[in-house]
């Protein structure tokens, strides 16, 4: 990388996030049968092989990495109901990507409508994708998959906020509902060819607006809506498992690979930068929050490291290939700090009850890493640029899809929130039900027999 | 017959057992339980949110004794299970009314 030459780097960077979009653009050339053999001929099976990998990889980050991350933060009595919910998520999510998640998100063409904002019913149940309909070097089916997995994981972030006081089929259909009207056009909009800020040039690599602010917002709007949990503020809830979140958060780390650098969509030099960023920046980060723990209060802790460490890969989500080595580090350890001022003293200031500060770290650490990403893609400061980029004009750019994104989700959350409450009679269990815990009134489970 | 009940710290167990093995005490129950006296607990923090931790844990022993043995048997718990340190724990003796043997049927200072 380092013996290419500034312009040759922003090129590919342009042509990375040209490649983003070209599964949008390629539904519309839905080539004839005559041209079936020319397309399997560009297939690249190592850009396959690798995205197929990148795939596996994140569906391990939300089943068991996120399941178990969460799991071990909340009480004993509790723990199940938040594997529960992070699992069944993700299976019903699964099947709504295939069903019109896919169509809404990368599907529509041209201009004019509604294209900007969301795409069509053109390919519901996947009736216009083929194992022989390819996607720049890859399957389109391959997209497809690797895509469904970061709606999957998306979703189940939003299950922190919420965790310890929601009823379980008001979750999946408070996430159901915010998945389709807020993931799927925001996905669209960043990530499509006709979509708003994907016209306008906002970067975000692997997600940093598309999963991280907006799940970020979603859980705290649903954790303010639903109230605090009894207790909250009054008596001690310490998290029960702390070796399961550790286990979970290593987890996170390792799938990470696969929704970073699999967000090359091929197996090369990107997605190899990418790939380091990925080291870099978590680094970075779980260092910093441990260092400013150790100094504001007195230990570093595992809680701390781990945290800060997610913190770190949320914020070089959206910069994973378009930071270079030394701007990844530096972003990381921004959002280390960032991040941990956000849950340690917005969080009390503020007295919300994100029960696993899904706001503060995926949120905060989200806006840090897409607001960076205009930094930190600078050709000067060693990034991997992008089509004609200067600073100034990409940062307004970026703080417009993060304004956007916030303002979405948030009503979305919102107005979700309100029909599950309808729906439901209420979306939170009865007072009782949250002290005997949710394993066993929700779930008739209980996890530790011994 | 006397009920002897100590709580100890917790990583005073092996030498309590081995004083009253020496006294010919064969014999005791062993629960976990949580308490405090004049010790302090400490704080603990997990992501910038403070818990004071008050209950400590601690071991209670729980063993049947005769009568003759029972002060020799609260002597012994006291040395060996003491640190000198705040939070050593405290030896209750109770009056016991009755022992059976659950194998035998014994029952009185037999079943012991």
């Amino acid at each position: 990388m380092t013996q290419l030459k500034l312009p040759k780097l922003a090129g590919l960077g342009a042509l990375a996030t040209l490649a983003l979009c070209l599964p949008a653009l390629a539904q519309d050339a839905a080539a004839p049968v005559a041209e079936a053999a020319a397309e399997v001929a560009t297939i690249d099976t190592g850009d396959t092989s690798w995205m197929l990998v990148s795939t596996i990889l994140v569906i391990l980050m939300t089943i068991p990495g996120l399941a178990l991350f969460y799991g071990g933060l909340v009480r004993a009595k509790n723990i199940l109901s938040v594997l529960s919910q992070v699992f069944v998520t993700f299976c019903m999510i699964a099947l709504l990507w295939v069903a019109y998640g896919y169509s809404l998100a990368f599907g529509g063409s041209g201009e004019g409508g509604l294209v900007a904002y969301i795409g069509d019913f053109s390919n519901l149940f996947l009736g216009a994708v083929t194992p022989d309909s390819v996607s720049g070097t890859i399957p389109e089916l391959v997209f497809v998959v690797f895509q469904l997995t970061f709606a999957a994981i998306t979703a189940g972030l939003i299950v922190g906020g919420i965790a310890e006081r929601m009823k379980f089929g008001a979750v999946l259909l408070f996430l159901a509902i915010w998945y389709t009207f807020s993931y799927l056009p925001i996905a669209h909009m960043v990530w499509s060819g006709p979509g708003l800020f994907f016209g306008m040039g906002a970067l975000d690599f692997a997600g940093g607006t598309v999963v991280h602010i907006n799940s970020g917002v979603a859980a705290l709007v649903a954790a303010i809506v639903l109230g605090p949990r009894t207790g909250f503020l009054k008596e001690p809830i310490p998290p029960h498992n702390l070796t399961f979140t550790f286990i979970g958060a290593c987890l996170l780390w390792v799938g990470w690979f696969g929704f970073n650098a699999g967000s090359a969509l091929a197996a090369n030099g990107l997605s190899a930068q990418a790939f380091l960023n990925t080291i870099t920046a978590p680094a970075a980060a779980g260092l910093a929050w441990a260092l400013a723990e150790k100094f504001t209060r007195g230990h570093a802790s595992l809680l701390g490291a781990a945290s800060g460490a997610v913190a770190g890969l949320v914020a070089i989500t959206p910069a994973a290939g378009f930071a270079g080595t030394f701007g990844a580090i530096v972003l990381g350890a921004v959002a280390g700090v960032v991040c941990l001022w956000a849950v340690v003293t917005l969080k009390p200031m503020l007295k919300y009850d994100d029960s696993l500060d899904v706001f503060g770290i995926h949120g905060i650490g989200g806006i840090v890493g897409a607001i960076g990403t205009g930094i930190v893609a600078a050709p000067s400061l060693g990034g991997l640029g992008a089509a004609d980029y200067n600073m100034a004009g990409q940062l307004g750019t970026q703080v417009l899809a993060v304004v956007v994104a916030i303002v979405w989700s948030a009503v979305v959350a919102l107005v979700a929130m309100l029909i599950v409450k309808a729906v439901f009679g209420g979306a939170r269990v009865s007072e009782s039900a949250e002290s005997d815990g949710l394993d066993i009134s929700s779930h008739g489970e209980h996890a530790y027999n011994n | 017959m006397k009920l002897v009940i100590a709580i100890i710290k917790p990583s005073r167990l092996e030498e309590v057992r081995q004083a009253l093995n020496s006294l010919d005490v064969h014999g005791m129950t062993v629960t976990e339980v949580k308490g405090y006296g004049r010790q302090k607990g400490h704080s603990e923090i997990y992501r910038g949110t403070e818990y004071a931790v008050h209950f400590l844990p601690k071991l209670k022993i729980e063993i049947a004794v005769d009568d003759a043995q029972s002060d020799a048997i609260v002597s012994a718990i006291r040395e060996s299970a003491q640190t000198g340190r705040i939070g050593d724990g405290k030896i209750f003796v109770l009056d016991l009314l009755a022992v059976t043997r659950i194998r035998t049927g014994e029952t009185g200072a037999a079943a012991l």
